[in-house]
């Protein structure tokens, strides 16, 4: 697959790093930074072409003649759209992601399509970022949760504690734990290596568990790997950047939000259009104001700010001064790995959050959605089966049938409107929605080939 | 120290067994024609198979990604430590010491063409041919081979490239991937070998002659396989032939890939120094084939300019192939023709020298320095064909073109402190550091470098390596910085 990546910033480098390290990818990467480029270079197997993005030389100097995907990821959304545009009119390029964080654009129908402005996909990290957050203050007490079949079934991550039922317990008892609510567990990870969950594998006390459930039933599951928290009352807010923003105009109406940002102007402005969120003008690494607005009975802090170690540091301290839950936006995924187990409870990574949606569209076969996990080791994919019992490898088969790669799992299919947890009877049919788990995302080639074997003899 | 220089062994463990499966080819000549070399290559390819898998097994577990600095030391040693083992065969089977057969092996690889030997046609075929592979191999680099061939290469590719390919701009790539560019560069190598040895069969070449001269031609080596050196044919169809194949490779080879993309002759016409170097060629050749005629050393005017094409493009390419002994032309044309080899080759082509970027590089900002002189408050941007060469680059340019005549400085008294006459000291030097091939006096085209002292030799070996690889690459490896953790 040609991939032309434009803009060189954080999110980019991440894409160029996840997909030049598959084998069949040839990536380009546009900047006007020359150091940045070269540095990159140094770093990954890629191509680098000095100059504007949106400029149709420097477009076609990095082979956008032949390129079977653009991906725009400049700071500018003008830019972007513009560069697709571009594409589009001048190349016919076949696939155009652009990178649109305004809602001016992003809410409007009728803008992006065929002979509107040429972009097919559009993605805003920072709203996938504070969805994504969102979400985890949802679900107290997971570390991750990601959706599928647009949020029909979600995947959740959770560190299973003693006190869960199920926790020293073999999972097949899962079932008679819980007999109105299917799931399935759909990996395991015990101290940082992968275990695979199997009927007879015991849950211990510290594993990171991986299930797959319908959304009705997450709550359920969750109360089997740990004792229920309460769902969170109280947000503190650090930052009010785009993610702090969206974040606190999302959880207003049914929490207690408070906002804390440094910038007097930009307070001003996010108090103006927020409704019942408290902003507060400040330092959010400041000890006073925080204990003033008695951090020690707030359920969640969110340090969401621009820069990572300010958010290390004021989530350290919230959570020294009694913060129930802090977490932090750290883009290094070396910090990540540094505090997780630390005393901050979460660290979330925009790239990763980001990266998957991303990853989607330079799958073969027919792949709705990809997660990146575990820092890019592991992935979880949907795929959309196609084809008949002839052409494909999967239709019609049992699913004890199927023989999939080492470490992956297949844990729900979605057919129309149902979520059908997966065990070793059911028989998959066309037009299905597979969610699979791998484990080592080494094995994504096998995978594709499984999925995509009616194409090639169609 | 021990960690800095072993996963480099690692890798150039690799390095050498595929090095030893290029032995094969004057091996299986050899079997072919029941050649008396044959027991040679036999030992020298299990020796250096067989040395490369110790190495590569007891070096094991220093198994790492190669960084920057491991790219440095992996071309500088595969560079110093490869001629040994290439010129093994040589030494085993010839009767020359070790000093002679490093520096034929060296002058093969670094495609100079200078030899120590003399009865160059009672050779083995094998031998012949195995000195003109190891010109052909050396031409377009063999780490960038190795980058082709060994996927493991990848990241770490780029590294290696750089340190090895010539030219100062080296980070434009012509695919993605690293590894697909060296095997395009191979593949656009290897097709014009293949069409420069057909010609030569055509033109009238026995097919051996016509391989070997097609690897010489092409990786601007000058090995031939006759003493008299292409003299030897007195055939005017060869001499076209290598006169048009030696232009040839004395090109971007990036710039022919390009012009075979696009089925067309524009990308040599977008190529600044494609065009500089046929405007130099192309004034030269007529000045000193009218030097020559109006100084009677040629009756007529033809001869003069056939001879005059052919022995200045062959030198000022840096191959090294003659017809004539043209250290007995008036001085002004051999030393004019020596003066070219420094600076005519382009970047990223298969010759030495400075390279044609940053002889334009360097015109340009003298011209600038000047303009700034007139006009003090002047902003002008070096442009080279169009293109806006940052100031970084023109900084390395001049590092580089310092330390290049420092180089020469330093091995001429070296020379001349051995007690070689000025014209040998100088010439040879600069014919070495250049990769051009004979010098003049004593080892000018009619004799060669076999009348050197061990310690001549020697300082000639080095003046290749050095500029095989720019200068830079060897020398980093005497900076302190580099040996540091």
């Amino acid at each position: 697959m040609k991939i032309i990546i434009l803009g060189a910033g954080q999110v980019g480098r991440t894409a160029a790093y996840h997909l030049s390290r598959e084998e069949a990818n040839d990536v380009t990467v546009v900047d006007q930074n020359e150091e940045t480029l070269r540095e990159l270079q140094d770093r990954l197997d890629i191509r680098t072409v000095n100059g504007n993005a949106a400029s149709p030389r420097v477009l076609e100097a990095a082979g956008v003649a032949s390129t079977d995907i653009l991906v725009a990821l400049t700071n500018s959304d003008e830019v972007n759209m513009l560069a697709c545009q571009i594409a589009w009119t001048l190349y016919r390029t076949p696939k155009k992601i652009a990178r649109v964080r305004s809602a001016d654009y992003t809410e409007r129908d009728g803008l992006f399509g065929e002979s509107r402005l040429a972009v097919d996909v559009w993605i805003s990290p920072e709203q996938l970022v504070t969805q994504y957050v969102a979400r985890l203050i949802r679900y107290p007490g997971a570390l991750q949760v990601l959706d599928f079949a647009d949020g029909r079934v979600r995947l959740v991550g959770i560190r299973a504690l003693q006190g869960g039922p199920l926790v020293g317990q073999e999972l097949r008892t899962l079932r008679e734990h819980i007999p109105s609510a299917d799931a399935r567990v759909a990996a395991i990870y015990r101290s940082g290596k992968s275990v695979k969950p199997e009927g007879t594998t015991v849950i211990e006390d510290g594993d990171e568990v991986f299930f797959l459930a319908a959304r009705e039933n997450i709550r359920a599951v969750m109360k089997e790997m740990r004792r229920e928290e309460a769902p969170a009352r109280r947000v503190v807010i650090a930052g009010g950047g785009n993610i702090g923003f969206r974040l606190a105009s999302e959880l207003e109406d049914k929490n207690q939000v408070k906002l804390i940002e440094r910038d007097s102007k930009r307070a001003r402005r996010v108090s103006e259009q927020l409704r019942r969120t408290t902003v507060l003008l400040g330092d959010a690494a400041d000890e006073e104001l925080l204990l003033e607005e008695n951090i020690d009975s707030v359920d969640i802090f969110a340090a969401l700010t621009n820069s990572e170690e300010a958010n290390i540091l004021s989530a350290m301290l919230a959570k020294r001064l009694g913060a129930h839950k802090v977490m932090a936006l750290i883009n290094k995924p070396s910090y990540a790995e540094l505090i997780e187990s630390g005393s901050i409870d979460i660290a979330i990574s925009p790239q990763t959050v980001t990266i998957g949606s991303l990853l989607a569209h330079v799958r073969r076969g027919d792949v709705v959605r990809v997660h990146s996990l575990r820092r890019g080791a592991a992935e979880a994919l949907e795929v959309v089966v196609h084809g008949d019992a002839d052409s494909s490898k999967v239709i019609g088969r049992r699913i004890e049938d199927i023989s999939l790669p080492e470490g992956t799992t297949l844990g729900a299919v979605v057919r129309g409107e149902d979520v059908i947890i997966a065990h070793h009877d059911t028989t998959v049919q066309p037009d299905d929605h597979l969610i699979l788990f791998l484990t080592d995302r080494r094995h994504i080639d096998a995978v594709e080939k499984l999925f995509q074997g009616s194409a090639s003899f169609l | 120290m021990k960690e800095i220089l072993l996963p480099v062994a690692h890798v150039f463990a690799l390095v050498m067994m595929v090095f030893a499966a290029t032995m094969l080819a004057p091996l299986v000549l050899a079997v072919w024609g029941l050649d008396p070399a044959l027991s040679s290559f036999v030992i020298s390819a299990f020796a250096t198979f067989f040395l490369g898998a110790l190495l590569w097994l007891a070096t094991r577990r220093f198994r790492r990604e190669l960084k920057t600095r491991d790219g440095l030391m992996l071309v500088a040693l595969t560079w110093v430590a490869l001629p040994a083992v290439a010129g093994f065969p040589l030494w085993n089977y010839l009767p020359i010491n070790f000093t002679d057969a490093y520096f034929e092996a060296a002058s093969g690889l670094t495609t100079t063409g200078g030899t120590v030997l003399s009865g160059l046609e009672f050779l083995p075929r094998s031998i012949n041919l195995w000195r003109h592979l190891l010109s052909w191999l050396g031409g377009m680099g063999i780490i960038v081979l190795a980058v082709a061939i060994l996927p493991m290469l990848g990241v770490g590719g780029m590294q290696i490239y750089r340190a090895e390919m010539p030219g100062p701009m080296k980070d434009t790539k012509l695919t993605p991937r690293i590894g697909q560019t060296a095997k395009l560069l191979w593949a656009v190598y290897a097709g014009l070998t293949a069409a420069c040895i057909l010609c030569l069969k055509f033109a009238g070449m026995d097919w051996f002659d016509a391989v070997c001269h097609g690897f010489s031609a092409l990786a601007l080596g000058g090995f031939s396989t006759y003493d008299a050196s292409i003299g030897h044919f007195n055939s005017l169809p060869i001499e076209m032939v290598l006169t048009l194949f030696s232009i040839l490779a004395a090109l971007n080879f990036a710039t022919h890939y390009l012009a075979w993309r696009e089925r067309g002759l524009l990308a040599y016409f977008r190529d600044a120094e494609a065009k500089a170097i046929f405007g130099v060629l192309i004034v030269s050749c007529f000045g000193i084939a009218l030097f020559l005629y109006l100084k009677g050393n040629y009756a007529d005017f033809s001869t003069s300019l056939r001879h005059s094409i052919f022995n200045v493009v062959s030198i000022a390419t840096d191959s090294g192939l003659h017809t004539q002994d043209y250290s007995r032309w008036p001085i002004f044309a051999p030393m004019w023709m020596m003066f070219l080899s420094c600076i005519l080759c382009s970047s990223g082509s298969t010759g030495g020298g400075i390279k044609m970027i940053r002889t334009l590089v360097l015109a340009k900002q003298a011209h600038r320095e000047l303009n700034q002189l007139v006009h003090p408050n002047m902003v002008r941007p070096l442009k080279v064909g169009g293109a806006i060469i940052a100031n970084k680059v023109v900084f390395a340019v001049l590092a580089f073109v310092f330390l290049y005549f420092m180089s020469i400085v330093t091995l001429v008294f070296l020379q001349l402190a051995s007690g070689l006459d000025f014209m040998t000291a100088f010439s040879s030097i600069i014919a070495c550091i250049n990769n051009a091939g004979p010098g003049l006096g004593l080892v000018g085209p009619g004799s060669n470098y076999g009348v050197l002292s061990t310690f001549q030799t020697w300082v000639c070996s080095a003046a290749m390596l050095l500029g095989r690889l720019e200068v830079f690459t060897i020398l980093v490896l005497f900076t302190p910085t580099l040996w540091r953790k």
